[in-house]
């Protein structure tokens, strides 16, 4: 019956263990890894993609580049007006560097990609077509014919 | 005064349900991807050359700087335009396309093959307007095009399309597949040109 007796006494508050805290750690860190998609540009600019239904994946990240269309954000408004911009890696840009830009980025990625390369042209869903048209142009003086419209899934009508 | 112990809280099992947490937001999370409408530029031609086409083979699609749809000179709703350009594809007005299931209107395009979705656009148009057209106007394409392949091989044209681009279809299946989108391709070729936006 000794081994069912209540020890009383000689005993202190007995410590939390803190034997699963890495554990927890390590889920946090985990999760946030799998969950954080990395941004490699600040935008600079207003950009609410349209809605579109007819989408394909963009897979391969190494294979796109990125073109940004729309209003300057609040903050920069002053600065550069409320106009239409183009945004190329993370400063505003005029439609005649997207040559260059273009080029850059080619010769920056592997040379067998080159005829796949993508560009991924995410405008704002309220910027005109007129400097949307522009930049097309300008891809197509340069021979870049893919392009990906980027646009969020859903409904068109709505 | 005897000492009140506190009980000893077991944390054996805390690893456990941090891993179970760990697995659930693991399989459960999507890393975000873009996605987007693929379209091809076409190429600048130092001489364009213009064969006659007879202009019940174009289906003319405009948009004015208020965003509205002038299709074939009649104002539409966007919600009906995928329906009009699919019934403008299907016609088969010169009655060369079997597989097409439309009205044969001789005053409507000939063949798929030979009908054009032209797109015009205002440079004020909002890229919103411009999308839910191209939108649509893919769809159309898809539409036919998944029929076709419905009929033929019982899968969806995407499907197919699908299967194709998957890194892990195998390579013998990949070559069975890509005649099969050739084909239905060329049933429904997509003739969509765009023109150059109208400046004010």
């Amino acid at each position: 019956m000794s081994r069912f007796k209540k020890k009383k006494g000689n005993e202190d508050v007995p410590e939390i263990s803190t034997a699963s805290l890495p554990d927890i750690v390590f889920m946090l860190l985990f999760f946030f890894m799998v969950a954080t998609v990395m941004r490699d540009n600040d935008l600079l600019l207003n950009n609410v993609l349209p809605k579109a239904d007819q989408i394909t994946k963009l897979e391969k990240k190494d294979r796109v580049m990125f073109i940004f269309m729309g209003k300057p954000s609040e903050r920069y408004q002053a600065k550069f007006g409320k106009g239409d911009k183009i945004q190329l890696n993370d400063r505003f840009s005029e439609v005649s560097e997207i040559k260059n830009f273009v080029l850059a980025e080619r010769a920056s990625r592997d040379p067998a990609l080159e005829k796949v390369l993508t560009a991924s042209l995410k405008v704002d869903r309220d910027t005109k077509m007129g400097i949307v048209g522009d930049v097309k142009q300008e891809l197509r003086k340069i021979e870049q014919y893919k392009v990906n419209y980027t646009t969020q899934k859903g409904s068109v009508l709505d | 005064m005897a000492k009140r112990s506190a009980p000893q809280v077991n944390a054996g099992s805390m690893a456990d349900i941090a891993f179970l947490l760990l697995i659930f937001f693991l399989v459960t999370t999507t890393i975000e991807t873009d996605s987007g409408i693929n379209r091809k530029l076409p190429p600048i031609e130092d001489k364009p050359d213009t064969p006659e086409i007879k202009m019940k083979n174009i289906f003319t699609v405009m948009v004015n700087k208020n965003d509205q749809l002038l299709v074939e000179d009649q104002l539409m709703e966007l919600s009906e335009l995928r329906e009009a350009a699919i019934a403008f594809l299907d016609n088969g007005g010169d009655g060369s396309c079997v597989h097409c299931k439309g009205v044969k209107d001789i005053a409507s395009s000939d063949n798929p093959d030979k009908a054009i979705i032209s797109l015009q656009n205002d440079s004020e148009t909002s890229y919103k307007a411009y999308i839910s057209v191209q939108n649509e106007l893919v769809a159309a394409y898809y539409f036919l095009r998944d029929r076709e392949s419905m009929t033929k091989y019982g899968k969806t044209y995407r499907e197919l399309e699908m299967m194709f681009d998957d890194p892990k279809t195998p390579e013998a299946m990949r070559t069975k597949i890509e005649p099969l989108i050739k084909e239905i391709q060329s049933m429904f070729p997509q003739k969509l040109s765009e023109a150059e936006p109208k400046r004010n």
